[in-house]
């Protein structure tokens, strides 16, 4: 039977699946509830100075009847007294003493980072975790992403932390950066126990086409806010995955964006992300989705044999290379099950005019089912992917699997495309239509 | 037994007719189109006589833009929002969406479409301008049915001036006298045309039936005509009792109900003669006009039935029941009323259908629908010259739609013989085209 609890960076938690800090942590009340419901550990909502917020704060990216596909928010830190919330912190602790309970920082000055540390190891949080992310409104006052960005100012104020602190130190990481691995090495090199990421990614969500404002409107203003829920994930993956196989990069990391169900947590985890951390998906469905999240986290590990959770952590990271490490012999081709096939034709529209002509329709207009062309198929997946039919396209292997060639072992023999019109480019004897042949077929047209 | 009780008021009426495909809320509507695969070279389209382009408006409907969804169901079928509603759509565009081959329920097509055309109805969203001067020709409708309208909203887009001539007092043809109350209220269809006609402006001159000779000189006066009249009466079986007071053709009978509702009289032991759509309505209306048995009676078995599967299996919720392979031979009634059909037992032997001897029964009743087609209106058509019928006396037209006198262009019923509602307008609106053609290039040609 899988066991769930991890220890991360010396926190302890009954599972991996933490709030991450965000309003669903503005309260002890929130928190308690969402302990009872069955999450390991929370990121308290961001304790500092507290703001004043505005009203109106979030926005949703809607794909047709998916709500919430993407969310972004401009909502600042907490806006309640420091002391209310040491005092919910230390009540807790007092009924979930297995539970971790990390508290978020942003403050400014080497004072006052060293007063909030040891304010919350005194109220009883399990660990910290610094606020270097938040990309809206904070960083305008030099704090959040603005020291996420800036690798030395990121250093720096770590190790005025980690000076006092004696309990574990997250850095949380902003993905407002183009190379994320720096300030993740500026954490480690400044002393921090484990780096979170991503923070949310700087955006505009929608613009309100009646009012000319974006959105969220506030006294028919708007402003940049920060982008998180499911369709942030893909980058999110990304940049979990370039912390863990940075060179020298040994930290634990505790992976942030877009996770909703069990499958996404595995992928995080699979990524080289000891712990995970979910805050849409909760905003949007309550503190109940962990059962899901558990129940299938849990059945996977059963499936697969794993027995703790770090037997997991960065699974796939070894097959995750640089495309020059990809091999060029490697040939797949789609086939499609005529069996399965609907006749939407959406993969031969798809690869007709998005891809590599490589699909045809029968010269019977009785029969909707489209065949694969395969001389003219590179094996690109588009057709699989558009399919709305489950395993009715499916990608075959063509090659015999003894050759192995990559770019970068061309580029050391020096069989790469070097001119302009190269004979050795890929696409060199690949079939395309003359551009002609487009205005043969204009059975679209209406009338 | 009917489940129905005798509507006695108009609330009662609309309750025992209501809506079998209701309009949808604007958020059933977005659902609903959310899941449209947008095929390419979509099938719906294809299944369609009027050729909607389906996938686009129902992506417009997605996307908020229902001006946008209705103009693109308009610009190919004139009778947008009724089709939606009468449309035999299991058998045309939601038969063909690709979700049927998934055992995913298809699309609600006919639906979204009401959907989109009732919000332009209701709002008068102005859609179309016709040019503002008219190119001094004039064309002649006569019919103001789905093929008459079509054709003159094609035309009145074309330049022409357009008059129609319709024969009773209210227009839409057979989409207002002929369809069942619960699938198109008066009210959707009269909204519709009103909402046609200000936007076209044609003219549509009521209780106004050609029947003689003069007539048809005056209208040669216009620079063509279009026949769209629909079909006549019931044809009549040649069987003793026959003309009683209570044994009503089907048509006549659905028009009856059509106008006056719950006023509409219906007996208590209905049998309804036929085998086709309009039989299976006219079973279904009188079980909800609350007859306390209703028997859909046919020559051969329930297979061979023409009516579609879905319009049987509605008449059977309604209450009514299938007596099969039984051909009528006396309508057995005295002066004052009908107390039964007699029938005799009917077989298929090397697929030729013969009587069985000595099967003779009677099935009592006290009001009898006959639903064996309608006639042809032979004697109008007579009066015009040149004007040819085939061996069914339906009016012979050629891929232009035009007839054997190239004056007239002829569509709907009248050419086929009886089809739907979507099979009229689609030939209106083509004709319009090739009357124009032949006013505007080249008569040779024709």
């Amino acid at each position: 039977m899988a066991n769930l609890s991890v220890n991360f960076a010396g926190i302890k938690s009954p599972n991996p699946f933490w709030l991450a800090s965000a309003p669903p942590t503005n309260s002890g009340y929130q928190i308690m509830k969402a302990f009872d419901a069955g999450w390991g550990g929370a990121v308290w909502k961001t304790l500092g100075v507290p703001v004043i917020n505005v009203s109106s704060r979030y926005g949703a990216l809607n794909y047709r009847d998916t709500r919430m596909m993407g969310f972004n928010n401009i909502e600042l830190i907490t806006d309640r007294p420091l002391k209310d919330n040491l005092r919910e912190i230390e009540e807790v602790k007092k009924y979930f003493p297995n539970n971790a309970v990390i508290a978020s920082l942003m403050v400014e000055t080497r004072e006052q980072w060293h007063q909030i540390v040891k304010d919350v190891e005194n109220a009883g949080a399990d660990g910290i975790e610094l606020n270097f992310g938040c990309p809206h409104g904070m960083c305008e006052r030099g704090m959040g992403s603005a020291v996420g960005q800036d690798p030395v100012v990121l250093q720096t104020i770590v190790s005025w932390v980690m000076e006092v602190a004696k309990i574990p130190v997250i850095v949380k990481l902003t993905p407002n950066i183009s190379h994320i691995q720096d300030p993740a090495n500026a954490a480690q090199a400044g002393g921090a126990n484990a780096v979170s990421l991503i923070n949310t990614i700087q955006s505009v969500i929608n613009v309100d086409i009646d009012n000319f404002v974006p959105t969220p409107m506030v006294d028919g203003k708007s402003t940049n806010g920060g982008y998180c829920g499911p369709a942030v994930k893909p980058i999110a993956l990304n940049m979990v995955k370039n912390v863990a196989l940075e060179p020298g990069f040994k930290l634990p990391i505790s992976g942030i964006g877009g996770v909703e169900n069990w499958k996404d947590a595995v992928e995080f985890v699979l990524m080289g992300s000891s712990t995970v951390q979910v805050c849409t998906a909760a905003m949007h469905y309550g503190f109940g989705i962990i059962r899901e999240i558990t129940s299938g986290f849990e059945r996977y590990m059963d499936e697969k044999g794993f027995k703790t959770v770090d037997e997991m952590v960065g699974k796939a990271l070894p097959q995750t290379k640089h495309w020059e490490e990809l091999n060029l012999k490697y040939k797949v081709v789609a086939e499609i099950n005529e069996d399965k096939c609907i006749g939407c034709q959406l993969c031969y529209i798809a690869c007709e005019d998005g891809a590599h002509q490589a699909i045809g329709l029968s010269s019977d207009a009785d029969n909707r089912k489209p065949h694969i062309i395969e001389e003219n198929c590179v094996g690109c997946n588009l057709c699989s992917l558009v399919c709305p039919v489950e395993n009715c396209i499916t990608m075959v292997r063509r090659d015999d699997g003894k050759q192995h060639l990559t770019w970068k072992e061309r580029t050391e023999q020096g069989t790469i495309p070097t001119t302009f019109n190269d004979e050795l480019a890929g696409g060199l004897h690949h079939w395309v239509p003359e551009p002609a042949d487009a205005l043969k077929n204009k059975t679209l047209q209406k009338n | 037994m009917s489940e129905y009780k005798i509507p006695t008021t108009e609330t009662e009426f609309e309750a025992n007719f209501s809506a079998k495909k209701p309009l949808m809320d604007k958020n059933e509507a977005f659902y609903e189109s959310s899941r449209c695969l947008f095929c390419y070279d979509a099938p719906c389209i294809k299944a369609c006589p009027t050729s909607i382009d389906i996938p686009l408006f129902i992506r417009q409907i997605n996307t908020n833009n229902l001006d946008g969804a209705a103009k693109t169901i308009y610009d190919s079928n004139y009778f947008g929002h009724s089709c939606g509603q009468v449309c035999p759509t299991d058998v045309l565009c939601e038969g063909a969406c690709v979700y049927n081959h998934q055992d995913v329920k298809a699309i609600e097509i006919g639906r979204l479409q009401a959907h989109a055309t009732n919000h332009v109805i209701q709002n008068d969203k102005k859609l179309y301008t016709v040019p503002e001067k008219t190119n001094g020709k004039k064309v002649a409708i006569i019919g103001s049915g789905a093929a008459g309208i079509a054709c003159a909203c094609e035309l009145r887009m074309l330049g022409y001036t357009v008059d129609v001539y319709e024969a009773k007092e209210k227009p839409s043809g057979l989409t207002i006298y002929g369809i069942a109350p619960y699938k198109l209220t008066n009210q959707a269809v009269l909204d519709e045309m009103n909402y046609l006609q200000k936007q076209f402006g044609y003219t549509i001159k009521y209780n106004s039936p050609i029947h003689s000779q003069a007539d048809i000189l005056k209208l040669e006066e216009y620079d063509a005509i279009f026949i769209g009249i629909g079909l006549g009466n019931t044809s009549t079986l040649g069987i003793k009792g026959e003309n009683h007071a209570d044994c009503i053709g089907a048509t006549e009978f659905i028009e009856v109900l059509r106008m006056q509702h719950h006023k509409t009289k219906v007996g208590k032991k209905v049998i309804v003669l036929g085998g086709g759509n309009t039989a299976i309505d006219a079973a279904s209306e009188a079980a909800r006009m609350g007859a306390e048995k209703v028997i859909l009676a046919y020559r051969r078995s329930k297979e061979e039935m023409s009516g579609y599967d879905f319009e049987y299996d509605l008449a059977k919720k309604s209450g009514a029941v299938g007596l099969f392979n039984v051909a009528p031979v006396e309508i057995i009634a005295s002066a004052e009323k009908i107390t039964g059909v007699k029938f005799v037992k009917m077989q298929t032997v090397n697929s030729k259908l013969e009587v069985i001897k000595d099967s003779e029964f009677i099935e009592e009743c006290d009001m009898v629908i006959r639903a064996t087609g309608q006639l042809k209106q032979v004697g109008f058509l007579n009066l015009i010259t040149d004007l040819k019928l085939d061996d069914k006396d339906r009016v012979i037209v050629n891929s232009k739609f035009q007839t054997t006198n190239p004056k007239y262009f002829a569509g709907g019923d009248v050419i086929n013989g009886g089809k739907e509602v979507v099979n009229a307008a689609a030939d209106g609106k083509v004709a319009a085209r090739e009357i124009h053609l032949m006013l505007t290039v080249d008569f040779k040609e024709f």
